[in-house]
């Protein structure tokens, strides 16, 4: 008997991770796959230490076919607990089409600003149904080391600006400025929306747009796809075939000297390339036009919900109360620079370039992407796809600013109530 | 006399074939239909709406536009196919049938791209054209064209051409085993007899082979062209869903997808999706139609 | 004699356009990342000789997973299509009676009619059935799209089998399920050639696990690669390892089924 009770023991031993399991585990399903390292090794083991009766696992999709493989996931049932949200419309979508829950009474909602939740609400504010995690900023990347070696300084102004890439191209040894066009979506994001919201000054030409006082192809609208097309003759060559990870390839390796990025970016280049010298300098003024305010597109990115369909409830608010809460918010700052978390709580991020990003929003005002918010609402045509495809035209030299910004309107217009007829 | 018992083995022959194939093939192509007859407004339900759908494609700008767009691309991607894959692909056949030593090494590799699926195929020539790597403009440096590089997938102009060209580099294939298989069949008497009347090698080819292979250039024909108008995969590895640069390189495939699943921003709209589906089907039946009624009659009359 | 060289040489230079796209991929997949821009055509040396970018592979992606899944659904897919198909093709080339004709016609349509218009109605059905993310819904697929050719393919086979052995066996008692057992062998080549026109598509399709089964454990080898492509976009060496492991495998398969594959190719066509 003797010789079998340390087999017995063995056994228990051996099997008691498998009689101990009975921890709930939750799923997250996220577009954020460039994440997944951090996800899994600073985020969750920081929660899990906290709640150790809650396994969660992170699991994204790839970021151009998260809509796609959600939908489908949720028709059949199969989507994980947590589901990471898109800004505006999409999220609101789901809301409707009851995948996702109501968040009002989660502990720690009060966390959050009405601006902040705005892009997880719905249209008239009073139901909740993500909670924010992060806005992205943008901005501009400069490599330090090219700048030193060309003797240039930040730029202010547009006239700073040009004239810095004027001397960049003279040089002959780097590209002025690293952005491509065959995605389209950076012409448009890092671009046009990029320095669009000094000229058009900010919160009022967006919310301009959606009561349809102002136009895509008047004003600071019209002029942003001027200055866009400004840039034209500074891109690296053969950008119409240039990607967004080949842009990021360029820059990182040192061959181009500004990059118009999205604070998103910076993790990104500090893992590619630690020992590129990186700088930042905010979206330039146009005062020769009028608009000496800066304003940043400080855009509500990501927040994260509760799938309706959800088997583990209770242990799915407990995270998301996690994440509203300040500890989320120092970590997910310090992990990933460039994302700038939403909550009421003041933090500090180490990285310094993330952190030159973070005072922008002191020096500056704020607003967002224009086609997010219920503009994007109509299948065919679509604001933000139009956009996209005015923008990297504009780039490529196939559309004039004027018919880029005509071509945006009249689809706009064309189905939109405030915007008909103008 | 004795009544014959119900053929019940019949039945179960053929009933999970049958089962298998109208459950997955047939019914679901029908439901799409049924559903591109239907609409769904705001805030209501879905109802039967005819077509209304189909009628809002051809006739409002919004839809027609992108449709006809992608159409005519669909078309010259089919073109560009014909023109280029079949003198190639029976170049290569007329090749390799002369037996010469090692032709099924030359067999086995220049099939080798057939059998690779188009996602690692577009992938692979997305980096080897990309400016920021370079390859391209290696090769043409090399032999004195380095100016002539350009960024071909991001050009509207030259993208779609582009992306053919690759295409039928990787689909060559399979007409020129058709070809090979056809020329094979020719008896060598007939070939011999040529010769002996003192025919070169190129009066055999076009008197001979060529007219003797026309049968499979029809097949091959079809084939394409229920290929090039279903085709998806390769646009979407190279361009994305959006088959920029402005749509030049959009086709039918990728209308569908985006119209359906939407992208990005954009919602996605299963009753307009249904329709696009719904539209391409009747193309590709007419296009087999035409084939089977006017090819094949045509061939009634090339007597082997 | 000059012609035989010129001939040599035409395939030669096609071989290598044929080539050349994927042994750069896979040459390069082996190098590090400033080899890879500085010197691409290079083969790699002991200095920019790296495994770095299948290192990120396999902590990352499960590859060896994908694969799995990718056999289990052509091989399953395959195994239903011959099973489903030759009883079928039996049927249709033994017996006569009404319907047969119609039967035939309405299988074959499926070979011109293209199965992905009908994703709409397969998805709400895969929906319905619950069979979303499953292995089973793209086997049930790729057999529904795989039968229209097989059918044809065998039912002309069989129909020009020798009745003698049949009817032998018949007038000996046996059933007609062992009848179509005994002529199965008799339609080996037929059944070959299916397999191996059959084979290629499934393995290689982005766009049914895509829209059907784009769950993690569902992921085949070509979705993975897609996935992970879109994924590390900006590591080339990751990307180009990715790339390689989903080359090499199918390249594998193909030198090992060859022959049967052209053979399949030009036998079942041609008619």
């Amino acid at each position: 008997m003797k010789k079998h009770l340390g087999i017995w023991l063995l056994g228990l031993v051996a099997l008691s991770p498998v009689l101990a399991q009975n921890k709930v585990k939750l799923t997250i399903e996220s577009w954020r796959n460039d994440d997944l390292k951090i996800w899994q090794e600073t985020i969750l083991p920081a929660f899990m230490k906290k709640y150790p009766n809650i396994e969660v696992v992170f699991a994204p999709s790839a970021p151009t076919e998260y809509n796609a493989v959600l939908d489908t996931k949720l028709k059949a049932g199969t989507a994980g607990d947590l589901i990471t949200c898109r800004p505006f419309d999409k999220s609101l979508e789901l809301f409707n089409a009851k995948h996702l829950e109501s968040l009002n009474n989660l502990p720690g909602m009060n966390n959050f600003s009405e601006v902040a939740k705005a892009a997880w609400s719905t249209d008239d504010g009073k139901t909740t149904f993500c909670v924010p995690m992060a806005s992205v900023i943008h901005g501009f990347l400069y490599n330090k080391a090219i700048f030193r070696e060309l003797g240039l300084t930040e730029p202010k102004t547009e006239a700073e600006f040009l004239a810095t890439l004027q001397k960049v191209q003279a040089s002959g040894k780097y590209s002025p400025l690293v952005m491509g066009t065959k995605d389209q979506w950076e012409a448009a994001t890092m671009g046009y929306q990029n320095i669009g919201p000094t000229l058009w000054k900010g919160e009022t030409g967006r919310k301009g747009l959606i009561n349809g006082t102002q136009q895509y192809n008047k004003g600071g609208f019209l002029q942003a796809f001027e200055a866009l097309a400004k840039w034209r003759p500074y891109l690296p060559r053969g950008y119409q075939a240039l990607a967004y990870p080949d842009s990021q390839n360029l820059f990182a390796q040192g061959r181009g000297a500004i990059y118009p990025a999205g604070s998103w970016d910076i993790g990104t280049f500090r893992q590619m390339n630690p020992k590129l010298e990186l700088g930042a300098f905010k979206p330039y003024t146009f005062p020769n036009l009028g608009a000496s305010q800066c304003v940043i597109n400080d855009h509500p990115d990501i927040a994260i919900g509760l799938n309706a369909a959800s088997k583990n409830k209770d242990a799915a608010r407990t995270f998301l109360s996690w994440v509203a809460s300040d500890e989320f918010a120092q970590l997910y700052a310090n992990a990933l620079p460039g994302f700038f978390p939403l909550a009421n709580v003041s933090y500090t991020v180490s990285d310094p370039v993330a952190q030159t990003f973070l005072n922008w929003r002191k020096e500056c005002q704020a607003s967002f992407r224009t086609a997010y918010q219920i503009l994007s609402r109509n299948a065919n045509p679509n604001n933000e796809n139009d956009l996209w495809n005015a923008s990297a035209q504009v780039l490529n030299g196939t559309m004039t600013p004027k018919q880029a910004a005509d071509m945006v309107q009249k689809n706009l217009a064309s189905w939109y109530g405030p915007q008909k007829g103008k | 006399m004795r009544r014959r018992p119900f053929p019940w083995h019949v039945v179960v022959f053929l009933a999970p074939a049958v089962v298998i194939y109208t459950l997955f093939m047939i019914y679901p192509l029908l439901d799409s239909l049924a559903l591109s007859l239907q609409n769904k407004p705001a805030n209501g339900p879905q109802t039967f709406v005819g077509l209304q759908n189909y009628h809002a494609l051809f006739t409002t700008e919004q839809w027609s536009k992108p449709f006809w767009n992608a159409f005519w691309n669909n078309v010259k991607f089919f073109l560009i196919h014909m023109l280029v894959q079949n003198p190639v692909g029976l170049l290569l056949a007329a090749l390799l049938v002369t037996r010469i030593r090692g032709a099924w090494i030359y067999r086995t590799i220049i099939f080798t791209p057939t059998i690779l699926s188009v996602v690692i195929i577009g992938f692979a020539w997305k980096l080897i054209l990309n400016p920021a790597w370079g390859i391209s403009q290696g090769i043409l440096d090399a032999v004195g064209l380095g100016n002539l590089n350009q960024p071909w997938l991001g050009l509207e102009s030259t993208a779609l051409p582009t992306l053919s060209l690759i295409s039928v580099w990787q689909n060559i294939g399979i007409p020129m085993m058709l070809f090979l298989a056809a020329l094979i069949r020719i008896p060598d008497e007939l070939m011999e007899a040529a010769r002996v009347d003192g025919a070169g090698a190129w009066t055999v080819f076009w008197r001979i082979q060529f007219p003797l292979v026309l049968p499979t250039v029809g097949i091959v024909a079809v084939l394409t062209f229920v290929g090039n108008f279903n085709a998806f995969d390769l646009i979407y590895a190279t361009q994305g869903a959006l088959a920029g640069p402005n749509f030049a390189s959009d086709i039918l495939g990728t209308f569908f997808f985006r119209t359906f699943f939407g992208y990005q921003l954009q919602p996605g709209d299963p009753y307009m999706g249904a329709t696009v589906a719904g539209v391409m089907l009747l193309i590709i039946l007419s296009g087999v139609l035409v084939y089977l009624f006017a090819w094949q009659r045509r061939l009634q009359n090339i007597q082997f | 004699m000059i012609g035989v060289i010129g001939i040599h040489i035409a395939l030669i230079a096609y071989s290598i356009l044929a080539l050349f796209p994927v042994l750069l991929v896979i040459l390069n997949a082996f190098k590090d990342k400033l080899a890879i821009f500085g010197a691409p055509y290079a083969l790699p040396n002991a200095q920019t000789f790296t495994l770095e970018g299948f290192r990120t592979l396999a902590a990352t992606a499960n590859f060896p997973a994908y694969f799995l899944n990718s056999f289990l659904v052509t091989a399953g897919s395959l195994l239903l299509i011959i099973l489903v198909s030759s009883m079928a093709a039996f049927a249709l080339a033994e017996y006569t009676f009404r319907p047969n004709t119609l039967i035939a016609l309405y299988l074959s349509i499926g070979i011109m009619v293209p199965i992905r218009l009908g994703t709409i109605g397969i998805l709400q059905l895969a929906v319905s059935l619950g069979l979303v993310n499953t292995l089973w819904i793209l086997i049930l697929v790729y057999t529904a799209q795989g039968i229209p050719l097989a059918v044809f393919v065998l039912t002309a086979f069989m129909r020009q089998l020798p009745k003698d052995l049949k009817d032998a066996a018949r007038i000996d008692g046996a059933s007609e399920y062992r009848i179509y057992w005994l002529t199965l062998p008799l339609v080996r080549p037929a059944i070959g050639s299916v397999l191996a026109i059959s084979m290629i598509p499934i393995w290689n399709d982005l766009w049914f696990p895509l829209i059907l089964a784009p769950g993690e454990a569902t992921k085949t080898i070509v979705l993975g690669a897609s996935v992970f492509l879109g994924q590390f976009v900006n590591d080339y060496n990751a990307v180009l390892a990715a790339l390689t492991l989903a080359i090499v495998p199918a390249v594998v398969l193909y030198l090992i089924f060859s022959q049967q594959l052209i053979r399949g190719i030009t036998s079942g066509a041609v008619k």
